[in-house]
């Protein structure tokens, strides 16, 4: 294992960037980001191949570590340029990596309509429950009663389920996972990545110095161990009643399901479109 | 590519737009519903699958930029279309194909504004938005059409400049001639000059993603292609990563702003109308320019010694264009459908050689000949 993970960061971290990099001590985007270097060393695909896509905020910095074709967008906009590279080039490897209010706040409507497009894209979501970056304002999903700095007094708004959100707007393959459980994390992001359509993964994170700190959850062990006492997975989720399951965090493969991917469909479209060629 | 060679076509701007994009290489489109430049998205959705390229329809006009400037990283040559609130939404996304200096052409049909404004009316109101719309020093190349012919090959130079310069081109077109029909002999496709970005010719691992050339522009990478790197919006260095040194930053800034004014002779396009012995000029450009060769002539049949000097090239400035016309002429009148956006930068060209008139339209009505004549005669 360890010499495993010597090999993945020889390989697979940029040699020429200057680290440090900006993550805070016991963060959970080193984890997420080690899951998924994991899953693509597993599956073998050539470095050249696969492109990072992330928006703003703290996860958006992980592309800027990795050895890939690395894109660091705007805020929120992460999936828009993926679509893009994807429809031009459907033979690579796309991957987004976005945060909570990156991916469902600024970047919501893009989230869903990604979903409902289904191009062959992995979108990876590290809910952290807070805009840490810009100093701990409340996100899209920042509990209800929870403080922040925008929210001192208590927040008033409700939180998205990420993962049932993306299972709602038509994504192929849904899953979550937290920064625990990092094996059945890297998992998921094989599963995701290998799955032909739009594939998401919800990782709960920790943001222990602007979330766990001012709402009273402790430092990253802390945070980290109740994720692991919180989590249940789904198929023992489905034997318990909504009340048994208020508090929990399902976790696992939430919908896997076969639906035709837009950019095979568009090779369709121009097979039909060649044969108008001068009639239209 | 697309046989419409040596056949007159009955086309309207904005058709002519897509043809154009066509014969530029225009592979990938994305875009979103909106008067006037609907048929734009109309005509590419049925034509770029019949090429083997790419049209795909965004949920919004934020994510049609993402989508052209990714589409763009990948090797295609891309375009978006829009109208003016479109166009604000862009803003964002148009600042980071700037920084990134990702290719791309955007082409804003302009209606009358602010906001929902006039949809179905001209105006040349977004002229200044399109130069300075997103936040930041930034260079930019805008350029505007008059006609259906213009909207044909002046998209096809859009696309040149963008892939030369590695820039996004906005192309101003406008309502009336967006939706004006006229009839149109395409050229040959071998006869138009087609530019394409330049490719790294070193080894990957030598490969500095944003190290200019002797432009100052730097050679162009596709992902997948075999050399990784790394694409920002944040002010990065030659290798793509970011930085806030204060040298590394002054020094891409720099660079930036340079590679424009390094190709100032190229990039500005003007035409000229019976200037040799003007006295009198009028300053014009997209539908107006039409109208005011119009009130030339007229002027000239009655022995008033005027020209037209049409602007093709709105930004960077066609100041060297421009500033002899103001010392050859006692006058100049720039009429415009907006407030006076382009003759702000003529007076400040002019620095008092002659006179600047103006005249401007904001009531969402096209500016006629006459009017543009009725101007000229009492100069």
């Amino acid at each position: 294992m360890a010499v495993t993970a010597q090999k993945i960061r020889h390989e697979y971290l940029r040699h020429n960037k200057k680290f440090p990099h900006v993550w805070c001590p016991g963060c959970g985007n080193g984890i997420v980001m080690a899951a998924l270097l994991r899953a693509i060393y597993r599956m073998e695909i050539s470095k050249d191949d696969v492109v990072l896509a992330s928006g703003i905020g703290c996860s958006g910095r992980m592309p800027t570590y990795l050895d890939f074709n690395t894109l660091h967008t705007t805020h929120g906009r992460a999936l828009t340029f993926a679509t893009g590279v994807k429809l031009a080039k459907p033979d690579l490897n796309v991957v987004a990596i976005m945060g909570d209010g990156d991916a469902t706040a600024i970047g919501g409507n893009h989230f869903i309509h990604a979903a409902r497009r289904n191009l062959n894209l992995t979108a990876i979501i590290i809910n952290n429950s807070i805009y840490g970056m810009t100093g701990g304002q409340y996100s899209p999903t920042t509990p209800f009663g929870s403080t922040s700095t925008t929210s001192v007094y208590g927040h008033i708004e409700h939180d998205f389920s990420i993962a049932e959100l993306a299972v709602t707007a038509g994504a192929s393959f849904v899953a979550r996972a937290t920064v625990y459980h990092g094996e059945l994390m890297d998992r998921l992001i094989e599963q995701a990545m290998r799955k032909r359509g739009f594939a998401v993964v919800e990782v709960i994170s920790n943001c222990h110095v602007q979330y766990g700190r001012r709402n009273k959850l402790g430092g990253a062990v802390d945070m980290l161990t109740s994720f692991k006492e919180n989590s249940i997975t789904v198929s023992k989720a489905e034997k318990l009643s909504p009340e048994e399951l208020e508090g929990k965090t399902t976790i696992g493969v939430l919908t896997d399901r076969e639906m035709p991917i837009s950019t095979e469909e568009y090779k369709k479209v121009r097979e039909r479109a060649s044969k108008t060629k001068g009639k239209i | 590519m697309f046989n419409q060679e040596n056949k007159r076509l009955l086309l309207q701007g904005n058709e002519a737009i897509a043809y154009g994009a066509l014969a530029a290489g225009c592979r990938f489109f994305a875009g979103y519903p909106i008067t006037p430049a609907t048929e734009i998205s109309e005509m590419l959705a049925t034509m770029l699958p019949q090429v083997g390229g790419t049209f795909v329809q965004m949920e919004d006009e934020i994510a049609s930029m993402g989508a052209i400037i990714g589409a763009s990283l990948a090797g295609e040559k891309t375009m978006t279309a829009t109208s003016g609130p479109g166009f604000s939404l862009m803003q964002e996304n148009l600042g980071y194909a700037c920084i990134a200096e990702v290719p791309c052409v955007v082409v804003n049909v302009m209606r009358g504004g602010p906001s929902t404004g006039l949809p179905t009316c001209p105006s040349q109101g977004d002229v200044q938005m399109a130069r300075w719309g997103t936040h930041g020093d930034h260079p930019i190349i805008v350029m505007a059409v008059s006609s259906v012919s213009d909207s044909f090959s002046i998209t096809i130079k859009a696309f040149n400049l963008s892939e030369q310069y590695r820039v996004p081109v906005v192309l101003l077109s406008d309502e009336v001639v967006a939706h004006t029909r006229e009839c149109v002999q395409l050229p040959d496709q071998k006869s138009i000059r087609v530019v394409d970005r330049i490719r790294p010719s070193v080894p990957p691992d030598w490969y500095k993603p944003y190290e200019g050339d002797n432009r100052g522009v730097p050679h162009m990478a596709a992902f997948g292609d075999g050399y990784r790197h790394h694409v920002t919006g944040l002010v990065h260095d030659e290798y793509g990563f970011p930085t806030q040194k204060p040298n590394e930053v002054q020094q891409f800034q720099n660079r930036l702003t340079k590679k424009i004014t390094r190709g100032f002779s190229e990039i500005m396009m003007t035409k000229g109308f019976m200037l040799e012995d003007a006295e009198i000029a009028v300053i014009a450009y997209g539908s107006v320019a039409r109208s005011a060769l119009k009130a030339v002539e007229d002027a000239r049949k009655q022995g008033v010694k005027v020209g037209l000097l049409q602007l093709i090239t709105l930004f960077p400035f066609p100041r060297s264009h421009v500033s002899p016309l103001l010392e050859q002429c006692r006058a100049v009148l720039v009429p415009e459908m907006n407030m006076g956006q382009i003759s702000r930068e003529v007076q400040r060209v002019n620095q008092n050689k002659c006179v600047v008139a103006k005249h401007n339209r904001i009531d969402g009505q096209f500016i006629t000949p006459n009017e543009i004549y009725a101007q000229l005669i009492k100069l």
